[in-house]
């Protein structure tokens, strides 16, 4: 057992404090290479992670850096230099603490080169920028720990990825470098110890004391949610209440826009005029700022949000988490519900508010499952090649390589200790010549071998790759301004797609104000102020998480159960009203309902797959739904249906429902599609095909972005195998596509398919047309479409033939 | 013919889905901005690699109109190649596949902004080419009447039932068509921008490429 320093005792005992078990045991097994500890908020986890190097640099001297801090918020890192200043200037320590993120001037950045704190706090992204340079070696010469905070949430992407990958090279300069990762609750701590350790080393596992059990209900309400609907514009007055009764409330939602609408609401029927602020990550950055100081200042009442408060800023007075509409998965919930009420001992308080009678039913299934402590979670796949190729450039960016040693050290980075050693000269094939089948590029290589060693061929191609260092994708997003003869107010950003469909004079919300669309100037929408009328929804951007299965499960064995007393009487009314039109999805059959509304034929099939799964189940049936000459023209997901809307009804699911038939066509109809584009152009994108910031770009702020689809599409065409396509694929197959979950649900079926011919909308149906995203299914309905458009048009404007 | 027909200045032309413009009467194929050797310019220019396909890709299609329409008469209305150095850089193969093409007809190279002056590939080379009604040109000149031209990559963007369809397009009016840009690899610029106000007249249809060619009035600002 080590023993604190007396400094250090002392300094506790001045604050009334006493260490904490699992501050000590780290303290204690500071010499193993990992240490991954699994803590609520408010139970010392950064002094867990900082005691060690306190200690370390209170007893000797030590030159330069000593121990990094790596936090995927730059917040984050401002905050945690504050809470470490405290202790340390108290102690009369002599540490130097300083942060280093995008938001970092210049000359402090230069000069932490030159002469590094002993303490530095930053984000994945500028630890990797930071390797990239030639005096990296020089940096870092004296590391000797590594602390990763939040280390469930990078896990979760391939900002984790970058981050592993980049703590491999830091290891090659530094081999006695430990590791250390603070974590919130998970389903599979060992999956994230896998991560962080320095493969094969081990990574001890340390659960700090979880607390008391939270105390989590549903929000009981006056009025009846609706049927239908994503808004709980209905809960408004029951949520006023809490907030009331509460010091600070934080109202989650499931994205930007029921965000938006909420707050809008909610303040329509404020009527003491609590103070309350919105938060989410489409609103500017100032604006987002501005509410996180009054909400740490404690002088917001609310704060309506999405996932982007989630991580990061200290929650202080924040003493109920209300979540509306369904959380689609239990970790998440309890990760959120975890962080509130700051005080270790004092039970979480948190209320769920479904959006409509089916999300009752979703949210009754999760109080369950957290009550059983039943975690969901899905297995992470292998390490993403395309941050592999962006850590590839970045390696030479500082200096030459022999590709065994680089494949040596990436390997032991854990999401890479499978990795082959083709598949690495895969990758920096890619790197150095683009990887295509046709070798055009000799003569202009990226990277090219010197003397066995690889190396820019361009050493000032470097700046190029260190200004698109990254893994989060943005892209799609334009800017909204005030409108002003020269740059107004910035708000936020609205989806590329989302700004075009709108003409002048349309109004949105964002904010929680009402603007009024006037124009696109230089890739910027302006508007103008508008009050007093109906807005237009906003479709934002955000991750869209699907229903894990084994909330899907437990929701149909609910439906099935037979006994709804649980549930509130509006919703056990609305199960019967589906049980009289139509009937229940059960577990081992599939419902497919079908009836016509208004002028469309509409097929419902309820797979409860997840909503990822159930888009491509929608992708794949409409294609075959159109080789069938069925005319579909578009469809919708949730979690648990798809909705399929066309000009013919479906009278024979048999065939459409064939697996090898599914199976077959996979690749084939996945080829030209949106789901396939997208993800391709992110890969490209992080893996350096395409780049999203240039030179010029940033001198006359124009995006300069080429068009991926063109590639894909000739990449498809000429060059199938090529390694972009092949992660896109993978990366498809896994996430957006979730192909496995369909293969699962068919499997379940068993050919057991029950089609309904119904005259109307049924009550399970309704939610899927208020839903967002449809995706139009471009085929002979299309074109048919777009000749009566055109043709009206023409007529219109006098200009027929 | 799956083509969009009209006619400037008393001469009939047929708009090609493919976004090529047939004149019958002369067999001739009017083709713009094909800019071949985009990929290498990008890798000589150190600002990526991408796929080195888009030139075969072009010719590929370009031979598909070609065998379509039976044309004797080629023009290509500037901008058929990034930069010289990459007309240069093409491949033997392509070169080779450029000189079949160009095997017992009339080829015609318009000199483009990004490749002014001759290349080393079989036919003629012009600035512009007067033929009688029309004239062929690179870019517009205001106030001038059947004329063709290129440039500007026009693409139109339609909503229809909620969804945006966007397509490189025909501008066309009774004074002048201007092409959209026939290339892989080419971006565009959007029909209703201001470029386009002085250029064409309120009348002015576009014309969105495509499996079927589609004939909407110029959408404007």
């Amino acid at each position: 057992m080590t023993t604190l320093p007396p400094l250090f005792t002392n300094w506790f005992a001045a604050r009334g404090w006493h260490i904490h078990p699992h501050q000590q045991a780290m303290l204690d097994r500071a010499d193993a290479p990992a240490q991954l500890l699994i803590a609520p908020t408010g139970g010392g986890k950064t002094l867990a992670g900082f005691l060690p190097t306190l200690v370390d640099l209170a007893e000797s001297d030590h030159p330069g850096l000593h121990t990094l801090y790596i936090s995927p918020l730059k917040a984050l890192a401002a905050d945690i230099k504050r809470n470490l200043t405290m202790p340390v200037s108290e102690m009369g320590l002599p540490i130097r603490i300083d942060d280093r993120t995008g938001d970092t001037p210049a000359s402090r950045k230069k000069r932490q080169r030159a002469d590094p704190p002993h303490i530095l706090l930053t984000t994945p992204e500028s630890l990797a920028l930071l390797t990239s340079y030639e005096d990296a070696a020089r940096t870092f010469a004296g590391l000797k720990r590594v602390v990763i905070d939040e280390i469930h949430a990078l896990a979760e992407s391939k900002r984790g990825d970058q981050l592993m990958l980049a703590l491999s090279r830091l290891q090659a300069l530094c081999p006695n470098l430990r590791r250390v990762g603070l974590s919130a609750t998970v389903e599979d701590p060992a999956a994230i110890a896998r991560l962080l350790a320095c493969h094969p080393d081990p990574c001890d596992i340390l659960q700090a004391d979880p607390g008391p059990e939270p105390d989590i209900a549903m929000l009981t309400t006056e009025e009846r949610p609706p049927w239908a609907g994503g808004g709980a514009a209905y809960a408004i007055p029951a949520v006023l209440e809490q907030v009331r009764r509460h010091r600070t409330t934080l109202i989650f939602h499931n994205t930007r826009a029921q965000a938006e609408i909420f707050f809008h609401n909610l303040w329509l029927a404020n009527e003491e005029s609590l103070p309350i602020g919105i938060h989410h990550g489409s609103l500017d950055r100032v604006q987002r700022e501005r509410v996180e100081a009054a909400m740490q200042q404690g002088l917001l009442r609310a704060i309506v949000c999405t996932g982007s408060l989630d991580l990061g800023i200290d929650w202080g007075d924040v003493d109920l988490v209300i979540q509306v509409g369904a959380p689609k998965n239990v970790k998440r919930l309890v990760q959120r519900i975890g962080r509130a009420n700051h005080n270790y001992n004092a039970p979480s308080k948190a209320l769920l508010v479904p959006a409509n009678r089916f999300e009752v039913v979703e949210c009754q299934a999760a109080l369950q499952a957290v009550r059983d402590h039943d975690l969901d979670g899905e297995p992470r796949g292998r390490g993403p090649q395309d941050v592999l190729c962006q850590h590839i450039l970045i390696r030479a960016c500082s200096g030459p390589f022999s590709a065994s040693d680089l494949y040596a050290e990436v390997t032991t980075a854990g999401a890479y200790a499978d990795l082959t050693r083709e598949e690495f000269d895969a990758c920096l094939d890619f790197c150095a010549t683009g990887g295509y089948a046709l070798k055009a590029y000799d003569q202009w290589q990226r990277l090219k071998q010197t003397d066995g060693l690889w190396h820019l061929r361009d050493p000032r191609s470097a700046r190029l790759i260190r200004m698109n260092i990254g893994t989060i994708q943005d892209s799609d997003l334009l800017k909204v301004r005030m409108q002003r003869s020269r740059g107004g107010k910035p708000l936020g950003e609205v989806e590329e797609a989302f700004a075009a469909s709108l003409t002048q004079g349309d109004t949105f919300l964002i904010g929680g104000e009402i603007v009024r669309y006037e124009g696109l100037r230089e890739m910027t929408v302006e508007v103008s102020r508008d009050r007093g009328r109906q807005p237009k929804i906003a479709v934002f951007g955000g991750t869209k998480f699907a229903t894990s299965t084994q909330l899907s499960q437990r929701i149909l064995s609910l439906l099935n159960g037979g006994d709804w007393s649980a549930l509130p009487a509006h919703t056990a009314d609305w199960l019967r009203l589906q049980t009289e039109m139509s009937r229940l999805p059960k577990s081992g059959e599939l419902l497919i309902e079908s009836f016509p509304h208004e002028g469309r034929e509409h097929a419902c099939i309820y797979g409860f797959a997840g909503r990822n799964a159930q888009q491509t189940l929608g992708l794949i049936l409409t294609k075959r739904m159109e080789e069938l000459g069925l005319h579909p023209m578009g469809f919708v997901s949730t979690d648990y249906a798809t909705l399929i809307w066309g000009l013919d009804p479906l009278t024979d699911p048999g065939p459409l429902f064939d697996m090898a038939a599914l199976r077959d066509g996979l690749d084939r109809w996945l080829a030209g599609n949106q789901l396939m584009k997208r993800t391709f152009r992110a890969s490209a994108t992080i893996a350096g095909l395409i780049q999203r910031n240039t030179p010029s770009a940033k001198k006359s702020g124009r995006q300069a972005t080429f068009s991926s689809d063109i590639l894909y599409d000739t990449l498809a065409k000429y060059d199938p195998d090529h390694l972009l396509l092949q992660i896109t694929r993978t990366e498809a197959m896994r996430g957006l596509i979730d192909f496995g979950r369909i293969e699962e649900m068919i499997a379940r079926i068993d050919g057991r398919i029950d089609l309904l011919r119904l005259p109307r909308v049924t009550p399970f149906a309704a939610p899927l047309f208020l839903e967002q995203g449809r995706t139009p299914v471009e085929g002979a309905a299309q074109e048919r479409l777009l000749a009566e458009e055109t043709e009206r048009l023409m007529a219109a404007a006098g200009l027929s033939t | 013919m799956n083509g969009h027909d009209f006619s400037l200045a008393g001469a009939p032309l047929v708009a090609l889905g493919s976004g090529a413009l047939y004149w019958p009467a002369e067999g001739l194929l009017c083709i713009s901005d094909l800019h071949l050797g985009k990929a290498e310019r990008r890798a000589r220019l150190g600002t990526g690699h991408l796929p080195p396909y888009e030139t075969q890709d072009t010719l590929t299609r370009l031979e598909d109109d070609l065998h379509l329409t039976e044309a004797t008469t080629v023009i290509c209305l500037g901008d058929s190649f990034d930069d010289r150095a990459a007309a240069q850089a093409l491949r033997e193969e392509e070169k080779l596949w450029i000189a079949a093409l160009q095997a017992g007809r009339r080829w015609v190279w318009i000199e483009g902004n990004h490749d002014p002056g001759p290349v080393e590939l079989g036919g003629t080379h012009l600035a512009e080419l007067p033929l009688p009604p029309l004239t062929f040109r690179h870019i517009a000149r205001p106030g001038q009447s059947g004329e063709i031209s290129g440039h500007y990559h026009p693409k139109t963007t339609l909503r229809t039932r909620g969804r945006a369809i966007t397509r490189p397009a025909f501008l066309i009016d009774a004074d002048r068509v201007i092409m959209p840009a026939y290339g892989t690899y080419t971006g565009g610029l959007r029909s209703d921008d201001r470029a386009f106000t002085g250029l064409m007249r309120d009348e002015a249809i576009a014309v969105l490429t495509g499996p079927v060619p589609h004939a909407v009035p110029l959408p404007r600002r």
